[in-house]
């Protein structure tokens, strides 16, 4: 039977993780990611999780670490954050071109330089291009779930790729909630055992992580690229079958808030959600067509959804912790994207707030609601929340 | 023990011949090594006593002895000309090859 | 186990690769497979020995075997033991083999936890004294005055000015269960530490010279010579570490000899006698401090 506890995001998953019964862990501390590796090792200290818990040293040695325990067989877990992300980018490419499905956790954090350890997304924003599939949760109780999917869609014997799943640093990851964690036999009925071909075996020897000249190469990352996309379908099987095992459900790469007759729609990602979706109450009781997408995932990137979600709206924002210097926010860019592909005329800003850990307040995000309705301004990127505002 | 082997191989022709993943069947050969050479050892076997020197430092392990019948396998014969010069009885010399 | 021509296994697990004629790494790799058999995993980082030997479809490797990132080797390493553990695998090795840049240089901070950790695995360093698959650059392991395309032999540079990092006594500080340094030039030797590491429990490195024909600039046919002289004039020598203790194995014969190794070499053609001067007065430090503090005694 399930059971309630009161739990910060980072303890949240590491229940999951804990459930999903990774045979190896390797563990490296990076602030606000450290306490999913030490509730990790206190469970293997209390035998309630068999796993081989490996303290390496540096994010690079994490990453390879999990490559090499993944490339006999076995399900692996790691987890990281902000420059020990960047630190292991060599390895995200060679995990994901590898087809290795291992799960890392990744708390979202700024990166340097100026230092700060506060939440931003801008550390797993900037390896979308890795090849990993990247979902982001909006409370602890998504991020347990999603702690225990993440291997069943990793897994997937159509997708073989590695997922990591991002939670808001502090926000999500050291605030606490009740949190309902799944008995090990509904997680054990939920997720089958790990079994590959994509691996060392001493009955059949195998040549691994070889060289591809420009003959074939485009081959094996178009393939890496069809995989990811099966993903987006994963995902809804995913949820249905957790549905039926554990009893909740998620719905699948996005999820809509008031959308089916919104004008104006917000798309949010990670621990802002939540506010998000009691502005939307607010203004839709003073009579303001306010809708949300919330986006689950973002690689693989589900444009066609949200252009159909939209409907008949207005106007769109894109609100994100995130900014590609001398570009625009890079979720606004995949949004935009998806309207010119689907031939979707829309008005279209961007948001962009909460780096290096700035708080966005109700009044900011009913802010930009309003933005969205009146149109007034000319210049479609917007900051929330600046401290100086004159220019 | 499993020997690396050489084999008749087709170029893919459809997705299904590329592998999903960077994994495939070890020590699978496609081309010879023969062209590299500009010169090939020769074994006299009068002057061979079979000592196996020339087997034990060969890096490309294409010399082969069993019951003291020392033989060399061309195809992958690069020429290095380490076999001629760590024999000791002078019973590997190295011919041009034409 | 005494390794020799007659008694190792015929079967080739490392063939048909694309090293260049007369590679030492490629030979060093060969024999090492060769003690350790077919039940081995392989690690080999982005260098040499997976660039001649992993080329889809062309797959040299009749063992388990894979190639890990530059720095990654040695953390690899520590997850295909763990895993294979969890797995519950059995009477297997797990083996990475990497060049001197990719052991001392990038690599060096896996290696030194994996051996922190006592993961049950053996690390061959196989070193011909420079990157060799990019073009010849110093490494941490270039030993003096030898030239490379980063450490040209002009009026301003002179070719390498620093040491050889000193790998074998670096892993040896972490209370390794075991070490040894080796040459591809006595095989026999070499063979036997390769058998000696596969015995152990915890972590075992061999650091062994394997001359690059085309590094080095001499010919093909002259490896073995390069890397048995290298230890007769005592600029390498051949030695254990295990139980805390160091043993050397062997005592140089030719000393004297230092000219003609080093300027057979087109590396050190450019060696003044001066130059030459300070490399044996180096190599003779060493050597008072190896037979001050060593104990003496041949590999078992």
């Amino acid at each position: 039977m399930s059971d309630k506890r009161f739990l910060s995001g980072d303890e949240a998953f590491a229940e999951g993780i804990r459930l999903a019964r990774p045979q190896v862990i390797s563990a490296y501390p990076i602030t606000p990611q450290t306490i999913v590796v030490e509730e990790l090792a206190s469970m293997v200290e209390r035998q309630s999780l068999k796993s081989e818990f490996i303290h390496v040293e540096s994010e690079h040695s994490a990453l390879s670490c999990a490559i090499g325990a993944s490339s006999v067989g076995a399900r692996t877990f790691t987890a990281t954050s902000s420059q020990g992300l960047l630190y292991m980018a060599e390895c995200l490419p060679y995990a994901a071109g590898g087809r290795f499905p291992i799960v890392m956790m990744n708390a979202n954090r700024s990166t340097a330089l100026p230092w700060n350890i506060y939440g931003d997304q801008r550390d797993s924003i900037s390896q979308l291009d890795s090849g990993w599939i990247q979902i982001y949760v909006e409370d602890a109780q998504e991020a347990l779930d999603m702690a225990l999917q993440s291997y069943y869609i990793a897994e997937h014997k159509g997708v073989s790729v590695p997922v990591m799943v991002n939670l808001d640093g502090f926000i999500l990851t050291h605030t606490y909630e009740a949190v309902e964690i799944p008995s090990i036999e509904e997680a054990d009925a939920f997720l089958p055992p790990y079994v590959t071909d994509n691996k060392m075996d001493l009955e059949q020897p195998k040549n691994m992580a070889f060289t591809v000249g420009p003959n074939l190469n485009m081959e094996f990352h178009i393939k890496h690229h069809e995989a990811m996309l099966t993903a987006l379908d994963v995902l809804n099987e995913s949820d249905q079958r957790y549905g039926k095992v554990v009893g909740r459900r998620y719905g699948g790469a996005i999820g809509t808030y008031h959308t089916e007759d919104a004008e104006y729609v917000l798309i949010t990602l990670g621990s802002i959600t939540g506010m998000a979706r009691n502005v939307v109450d607010d203004l839709r009781a003073s009579g303001v067509k306010a809708g949300l997408i919330k986006l689950r995932m973002v690689r693989p990137f589900p444009g066609d959804q949200i252009v159909k979600a939209l409907g008949l709206a207005k106007a769109v924002g894109t609100l994100e912790k995130d900014i590609s210097f001398g570009a625009e926010g890079t979720i606004y860019t995949n949004v935009n994207s998806a309207f010119l592909k689907n031939k979707r005329v829309i008005p279209s800003y961007n948001f962009i707030g909460g780096l290096g850990g700035r708080d966005i307040t109700k009044e900011q995000l009913t802010e930009c609601f309003y933005k969205l309705r009146e149109q007034k301004e000319a210049e479609p990127i917007q900051y929330i929340g600046l401290a100086i505002k004159e220019g | 023990m499993k020997q690396v082997k050489l084999i008749e191989y087709e170029e893919p022709k459809t997705w299904a011949d590329i592998p999903w993943a960077t994994c495939s069947e070890a020590g699978i050969l496609i081309t010879k090594n023969a062209g590299w050479r500009n010169e090939r050892p020769v074994i006299d076997p009068k002057k061979c006593i079979g000592c196996g020197q020339c087997y034990l430092y060969c890096p490309d392990g294409v010399i082969s002895f069993a019951e003291g019948e020392v033989s060399i396998d061309y195809d992958f014969c690069k020429g290095c000309g380490i076999c001629s010069g760590i024999c000791r009885r002078g019973a590997i010399r190295m011919e041009e090859e034409r | 186990m005494q390794w020799n021509a007659k008694n190792l296994p015929k079967e080739e697990l490392f063939y048909g690769h694309k090293a260049c004629a007369g590679c030492g790494g490629s030979l060093a790799t060969r024999m090492a497979l060769k003690v350790l058999g077919e039940r081995t995993f392989l690690a080999v980082p982005a260098g040499c020995m997976s660039a001649v030997g992993f080329v889809y479809p062309q797959l040299c490797f009749g063992n388990n075997a894979i190639i890990s990132t530059f720095a990654g080797t040695a953390s690899m390493l520590t997850g295909i033991q763990a895993g294979a553990k969890a797995l519950g695998l059995k009477d297997y090795h797990v083996l990475g083999i990497a060049g001197d840049g990719g052991t001392a240089d990038i690599g060096l901070q896996g290696l030194s936890g994996a051996i922190d950790r006592n993961d049950d695995v053996i690390y061959i360093c196989y070193d011909n004294e420079a990157y060799m698959n990019t073009g010849i650059q110093k490494s941490g392991l270039t030993p003096f005055g030898a030239k490379t395309t980063t450490t040209p032999a002009g009026k301003q540079i002179h070719g390498n000015q620093k040491e050889k990092k000193n790998m074998f006594e670096i892993v040896a500080a972490h209370h390794i269960a075991y070490a040894a340094t080796a040459t591809i030039g006595y095989m026999e030797d070499f063979l036997g530490k390769v058998e000696r590491a596969k015995q152990t429990k915890g972590t075992s490195y061999i650091h062994v010279i394997a001359p690059c024909p085309t590094g080095w600039g001499i010919s093909s046919n002259q490896t073995i010579h390069a890397a048995r002289a290298i230890v007769d004039t005592g600029l390498w020598y051949l030695a254990e570490y295990y139980d805390g203790t160091f043993h050397l194995n062997r005592k140089p014969k030719k000393k004297n000899q230092v000219e003609e190794y080093l300027l057979s070499q087109k590396r050190f053609a450019h060696l003044t006698p001066e130059d030459i001067h300070i490399i044996k007065e180096q190599r003779d430090e060493k050597w008072k401090q190896i037979e001050r503090e060593w104990e003496y005694e041949r590999v078992k």
